[in-house]
């Protein structure tokens, strides 16, 4: 797979993310710690993009701010045309349930719903009526190869399949985005790699960025583009 | 978002039990415990109650209550009847008296005594036998539960013979009475005859029974009792009141009572507060990750409220069902709890307790739910 420069393609077509000279701090006075010291990311629809880096070097500060669940303290973040750092909470919890979807490293799902009705909540969430919610996460389960996991509560599924449960529910709603923080790390290596070609081939999408943090450097050549981060910045 | 909300709350099956049960037991006892309070306040004045043809009470001004009285002289009933405005006016005696039952137990009594020419202040209610009786010697009229604590085992029946005492009495006649606030055996009897049942025939006025005959408002024939007698005249429904106003005021019953009702309510808030706190703790990044998804503040506040609001219905629904059960089967069992009930007002109190409990337990998840950063889903 071929990996673009950057710096081309930001001048041939718009990014749907765009994040630029973000900065962010966490604490106050003495313990301030400064982790995003003018960022500047963006992803570009139709592309799975990689954000790499060591241990604290503000990755997933990075992708909160642009998943809009973060306020930067300075910089601009616009998703799809729409500059989040203007949105008011709720507005922006509006923007969220309608544009992004998103994959977390520990599921996060409901305990006592199963992988269908989990699936379902993005949909739910936005007024849908629960029957066609459900169809539309069994075909979603099914397209992720885990059909006949359906009906089980999340305890009853393994991680992977937890995963993959998760990602049905990042995708029901047809984001445009979809930001994924270390979706493989809680999985064994096997498990991980399927879950991550899933992505590959499930959610790329024309008219769809993902943006996927790793470590896992084994999966790098299923990237189509990868940003390099350290102490708080994107290396170009 | 409701459904999946219900869902939340059934899925952890063994704080979905908890938050019931906590909003049942606190249901049951408020109503139990209300329902027998207000039962025994109803209880006190019940001889007023069954003295349906009078209109006003007349007695010592020291009098408060019926159970307490101090004697009046006789010619007062004839100064009563003098007052314009008065139909009639009749004695009643009301005295204790110790019963042996035929089994040998000992149980003290009340012993009215009614004018022995009208009979009036007799309960109304016939079970067996015949009121006009009791102008023969050493006759009783006797209430059901009074008989059953006599002569237990035995039918309902005139004739019988038992100590009151220690002189002989037979049975005229078993009324249905109001039950007694001491729930003892109560007797009726004429004047006369109480007077050498309790007091050894020494003349002892209690009470002056007094009719309107309709010719002027009862508050004003009363207030000219007062004046011309000097007495303190009060109409049966004050004289109820003020009954049920001795008994909050000089026994230890609302405190008890009270205290059971406030630990209960406090009971129920901690317990379903503090299992809402858990099931909130418990299921804080799957609430963060609804609103990392998208999900408004106001849907969670639903969400919760249909959560406590389901829990809270379906527990003040156990718990009054218990309550109404206890009352139905109760008075059945034990003659003390004989005409106990649940009044639709003590219902619609518990559910209001049972509101407020969900709403603190509501506001206490909110609480932390509203204020989640939903940023903490991406954290380990
Ligand atoms: N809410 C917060 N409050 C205080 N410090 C924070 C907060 N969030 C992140 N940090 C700090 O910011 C730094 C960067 O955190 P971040 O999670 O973005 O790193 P990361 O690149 O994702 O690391 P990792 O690869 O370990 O996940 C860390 O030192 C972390 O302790
Ligand atoms: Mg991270």
């Amino acid at each position: 797979m071929e990996i673009r420069d950057s710096k081309q393609v930001l001048k041939a077509a718009p990014s749907i993310v765009a994040c630029e000279c973000i900065e962010k701090s966490f604490g106050k006075g003495q313990t301030r710690t400064r982790v995003l010291r003018g960022a500047t990311f963006a992803a570009w629809e139709g592309e799975l993009t990689y954000i790499v880096g060591p241990s604290g070097c503000g990755k997933t500060t990075l992708i909160s701010v642009a998943g809009g669940l973060l306020t930067p303290d300075k910089g601009i973040v616009s998703v799809c045309g729409t500059e989040l750092t203007r949105l008011p909470s709720q507005k922006l919890a509006d923007f969220r349930l309608k544009n992004i979807g998103f994959v977390f490293q520990q599921f996060n799902l409901l305990p006592s719903l199963s992988a269908v009705e989990n699936a379902a909540i993005p949909l739910v969430a936005q007024g849908e009526s629960y029957g066609k919610a459900a169809r539309r996460a069994r075909s979603l389960l099914n397209d992720l190869g885990i059909e006949s996991e359906a009906t089980k509560r999340p305890s009853q599924l393994s991680g992977g399949q937890q995963q993959r449960v998760a990602i049905a529910r990042a995708l029901i709603h047809n984001p445009r985005v979809l930001i994924c923080d270390e979706p493989t790390a809680s999985l064994d290596a096997s498990s991980g790699k399927v879950v991550m070609e899933l992505l590959r081939e499930k959610a790329v999408e024309p008219g769809r960025a993902v943006v996927v943090v790793t470590h896992d450097d084994r999966i790098f050549p299923l990237a189509d583009r990868i940003a390099e981060m350290a102490d708080g910045i994107v290396k170009n | 978002m409701l459904r999946i909300a219900l869902k939340m709350l059934f899925g952890d099956s063994t704080k979905y039990l908890g938050l019931v049960l906590g909003v049942a037991f606190t249901t049951l006892l408020v109503n139990q415990q209300l329902g027998i309070f207000l039962g025994l306040l109803s209880r006190s004045g019940s001889a007023i109650s069954d003295a349906v043809e009078v209109d006003i009470w007349v007695m010592d001004p020291g009098v408060e209550t019926l159970d307490v009285v101090l004697p009046l002289r006789e010619t007062e009933l004839y100064r009563v009847r003098g007052v314009n405005g008065v139909k009639w006016a009749v004695p009643f005696f009301r005295g204790a008296g110790t019963v042996r039952t035929i089994d040998g137990d000992v149980e003290a009594t009340t012993v009215y005594g009614v004018d022995d020419v009208s009979l009036i202040g007799v309960p109304q209610g016939i079970v067996v036998g015949d009121i006009r009786n009791l102008r023969r010697p050493n006759a009783v009229v006797v209430d059901e539960d009074g008989f059953r604590r006599i002569f237990p085992s035995k039918e309902f029946q005139t004739g019988l013979e038992f100590e009151l005492n220690d002189r002989r009495a037979i049975v005229v006649a078993v009324v249905k009475a109001s039950p007694s606030f001491s729930s003892g055996p109560v007797l009726y009897t004429r004047y006369s005859e109480a007077l050498l049942f309790t007091n050894n025939g020494r003349n002892q006025l209690s009470f002056i029974l007094a009719k309107s005959d309709g010719s002027r408002n009862m508050l004003k024939l009363r207030n000219d009792i007062c004046q011309q007698i000097g007495l303190k005249a009060v109409t049966s429904n004050e004289f109820k009141r003020a009954n049920v106003q001795f008994v909050i005021d000089n026994t230890g019953i609302p405190t008890s009572f009270g205290t059971v009702v406030a630990l209960g309510a406090i009971v129920g808030v901690c317990v379903v507060g503090l299992l809402t706190n858990l099931f909130v703790i418990e299921n804080l990044r799957q609430f963060a990750s609804l609103k990392a998804i998208g999900v408004r503040n106001s849907r969670i506040i639903k969400m919760v409220f249909v959560q406590t609001g389901t829990a809270g219905i379906v527990g003040w629904a156990i718990g009054l069902g218990g309550a109404a059960a206890f009352f139905q089967f109760a008075g059945q069992g034990d003659p003390s709890f004989r005409g106990f009930y649940l009044p639709w007002y003590v219902a619609t109190g518990s559910a209001a307790l049972a509101f407020f409990i969900m709403l603190v337990a509501s506001i206490i998840g909110l609480r932390r739910l509203l204020f989640i950063d939903p940023a903490i889903v991406f954290r380990g």
